[in-house]
């Protein structure tokens, strides 16, 4: 009993985990249809500026849910202004320029922060169930998933600027027809991606060891979850990223670790498949 | 850790084919010395101090009067962690440089890019780093340990302080699952049982499910030969789920990147390892190479276990053709081979005449406030892996690196 407890939380937090990683690419990607390759160094810079911030005397907190997306979202912003820009609707040349990002990110963060591992320890401590301890900081990535879904959804569908937005990314011309500046409007959403991309990089960041490389390991599951999930921004991730997770735990639990990523892909595969426009394109149309 | 730093081998020397030359042209000329390492790039960890250990060897002989009366001259080559640029310089190396002996290398795979070369030109190559064992070719020497050293001694003392059941966690590559091996033969030796062997790929960051699953098993002891940054995160989820003080750790990798530094003291007190070498090691010789460090570097603690080996490496090549009074490659394989020994600051090391490994002493160490804290030295360890599969006396032109089957 107590480790069906145990392996739900463990089912919970790698579904949370996926949907921290993703949402910042759900932003750029699925909003902007901007392919963002250097979303990975989004995240590992959003690690260094929280064990930065640590290092100098900044409560853990303050630095993983406040300091670092805004660095990293006003890392995003410079990257908006001097090159994406540029580049909105040409796909193939997003992809070379974010690649090129990504590749000049990681020698900065080398030349800065040195080629080795850091990290912080985490500030939850463990606590026990039954017989078996648990890690007290699931319950933390769990709860800041579930709030930034929360918050998503409450401004894309409550607020203007939702609105606004998301009427830019469907027809840029009728919005800025009626007086939006779609400029404006894209700079906004890079920015509010990046940021989102800083924070999951910042709060995973006491659970790894952390490299300028580091951002190469979420690439790959962040795309994953983001095509899978189709069309709808926050229904979207949440399927996938529940499938995902749960498909994941099951063989990671069942058999090994290494069979649960190849689960994973396997998964995405099958599903890319049948629903080659991804979950919402078929289930949940017109959900956000 | 970096990632697959355990196959790395940090010393090579190469004797260029001088042994044809008559001695009246070698008096005016200097010893060549070659050097290939990773001092750019993501293996920059662990190529710039073993760099640094290298030119440190060399100032230390130049300054007492060089080699035979000869000061020795450095060639040294960066290949920027990438394997294709090992074979390039050390064609390099031997054709243009022609260097007299060549240290370097530290992943196996950048070993095993330039040992062919260096057996064809019949330069003596020396690899330093501590590695998974097997190699067997009379042209190389090696100074790292191997697994079964490490893990012979580590294994009983890790038991003996928690308990006969084991949970091993290995890195999924040549390193991770030769070792793996050995911690199950020693365990089951001792007297002991493996409950539980899981293998993850160098990029698995996430270990929640893994430790769920080891406190289902509820072994005495877990030990963890995992490799590099992602898998520090391992060490890191086992003190945030509060399993640090329930079950006990050993590794035979952590703290080779000096990952005791990067783990707060909270997270890393208690884990057991064994090694050549420690900063804390309380030796005469220990003393003096960390002052030397200093006054060469400005700061004594930048460096780790492999570029020692990497200093002993060079020392113990220099000692060989003092011997030999020469840098003629047969005169000094002929030197090392009666077994010489040397004092390094990891203490006695002895060249083993049947594999070319090196006899060392090994030092079972905890982790303590960001130090290695020695318990127990286990003086002059044989490479037993390795002697199990290679004998270099009864079968002198041998050149493969053997897998060994426990």
């Amino acid at each position: 009993m107590d480790y069906v407890a145990v392996i739900s939380v463990e089912v919970v937090y790698a579904v949370a985990s996926l949907v921290l990683i993703s949402a910042g690419l759900a932003i750029v990607f699925g909003m902007m249809k901007v392919i963002n390759l250097a979303h990975g160094e989004f995240m590992m810079m959003g690690g260094y500026a929280t064990i930065t911030a640590v290092n100098y005397g900044v409560n853990i907190f303050v630095a993983m849910l406040i300091v670092a997306p805004l660095v990293v979202g006003l890392i995003g912003l410079v990257v908006e202004r001097l090159v994406i820009r540029h580049l909105y609707g040409r796909l193939v040349d997003t992809m070379l320029a974010t690649w090129g990002l990504s590749l000049l990110f990681i020698g900065l963060a080398t030349m800065i922060f040195g080629n080795t591992t850091t990290g912080i320890s985490t500030p939850i401590p463990g606590f026990t169930v039954g017989g078996y301890q648990i890690n007290g900081y699931n319950f933390f990535i769990i709860l800041v998933s579930i709030v930034l879904l929360v918050a998503m959804y409450a401004v894309l569908k409550g607020t203007r600027f939702g609105l606004v937005a998301r009427g830019a990314m469907q027809n840029p011309e009728m919005a800025a027809a009626l007086g939006y500046s779609p400029d404006k409007i894209y700079m906004a959403t890079f920015f509010a991606g990046s940021a989102l991309s800083g924070l999951a990089g910042a709060v995973l960041a006491p659970l790894v060891g952390l490299v300028p490389t580091s951002g190469g390991a979420y690439i790959a599951k962040a795309f994953i979850t983001v095509i899978a999930g189709g069309p709808s921004l926050i229904a979207g991730l949440m399927s996938s990223a529940g499938l995902f997770g749960l498909v994941n735990q099951i063989f990671t639990f069942a058999v090994s670790p290494v069979m649960g990523e190849v689960a994973l892909l396997i998964a995405a595969v099958i599903l890319l498949r049948l629903l080659p426009q991804g979950v919402t394109a078929r289930f949940l149309k017109g959900k956000m | 850790m970096t990632s697959n730093r355990r196959s790395f081998l940090a010393s090579s020397a190469a004797m260029a084919a001088f042994a044809a030359l008559p001695t009246s042209t070698l008096a005016a000329s200097k010893i060549k010395l070659g050097s290939v390492l990773d001092t750019s790039g993501i293996f920059d960890a662990y190529g710039k101090p073993m760099d640094m250990a290298m030119r440190l060897a060399v100032s230390e002989i130049n300054a007492n009067g060089g080699l035979n009366g000869q000061m020795i001259d450095i060639s040294a080559y960066d290949t920027q962690s990438d394997m294709a640029l090992y074979s390039q310089y050390g064609q390099k190396l031997v054709r243009q440089d022609k260097v007299d002996v060549v240290h370097g290398g530290i992943l196996s795979a950048s070993r095993e890019a330039i040992r062919q070369t260096m057996r064809k030109s019949k330069t003596l190559y020396f690899y330093n780093v501590l590695y998974e064992g097997g190699v067997c070719d009379r042209n190389i020497f090696i100074n790292g340990v191997t697994p079964a050293q490490q893990v012979e001694a580590l294994v009983p003392h890790a038991m003996g302080r928690s308990g006969k059941k084991v949970y091993i966690l290995a890195a999924d590559y040549n390193y991770g699952q030769i070792t793996a091996n050995w911690i199950r033969k020693y365990v089951a030796d001792n007297g002991g049982e493996t409950v539980g062997l899981d293998f993850f790929p160098l990029d698995v960051a996430d270990f929640g499910s893994t430790i769920a699953k080891i406190q289902k098993a509820a072994p005495d002891l877990v030990v963890a030969p995992l490799v590099g940054g992602a898998h520090l995160s391992f060490f890191r989820q086992w003190a945030a789920a509060g399993m640090k003080d329930k079950i006990p750790l050993a590794s035979t990798t952590l703290g080779v990147g000096n990952e005791h530094k990067v783990l707060t003291a909270e997270e890393g007190n208690g884990i057991m390892v064994a090694y050549n070498y420690s900063q804390e090691l309380d030796t005469p010789a220990n003393a003096a190479f960390k002052k030397k460090w200093a006054d060469a570097y400005g700061d004594d603690t930048n460096f780790h276990e492999i570029a020692v080996s990497n200093y002993q490496g060079v020392m113990m090549w220099a000692e060989a053709a003092r011997q030999a009074g020469s840098v003629n490659r047969d005169e000094v394989i002929a030197a090392l081979e009666t077994g010489l020994s040397i004092e390094g600051p990891g203490g006695k090391i002895t060249v083993d005449p049947k594999t070319h490994h090196a006899t060392m002493d090994v030092h079972i160490m905890e982790f303590e406030n960001q130090g290695m804290k020695v318990l127990e030295t286990l003086p002059q360890r044989p490479p037993i892996d390795t002697q199990a599969v290679c004998d270099l006396q009864a079968n002198p032109d041998d050149n493969t690196q053997y897998e060994i089957q426990i």
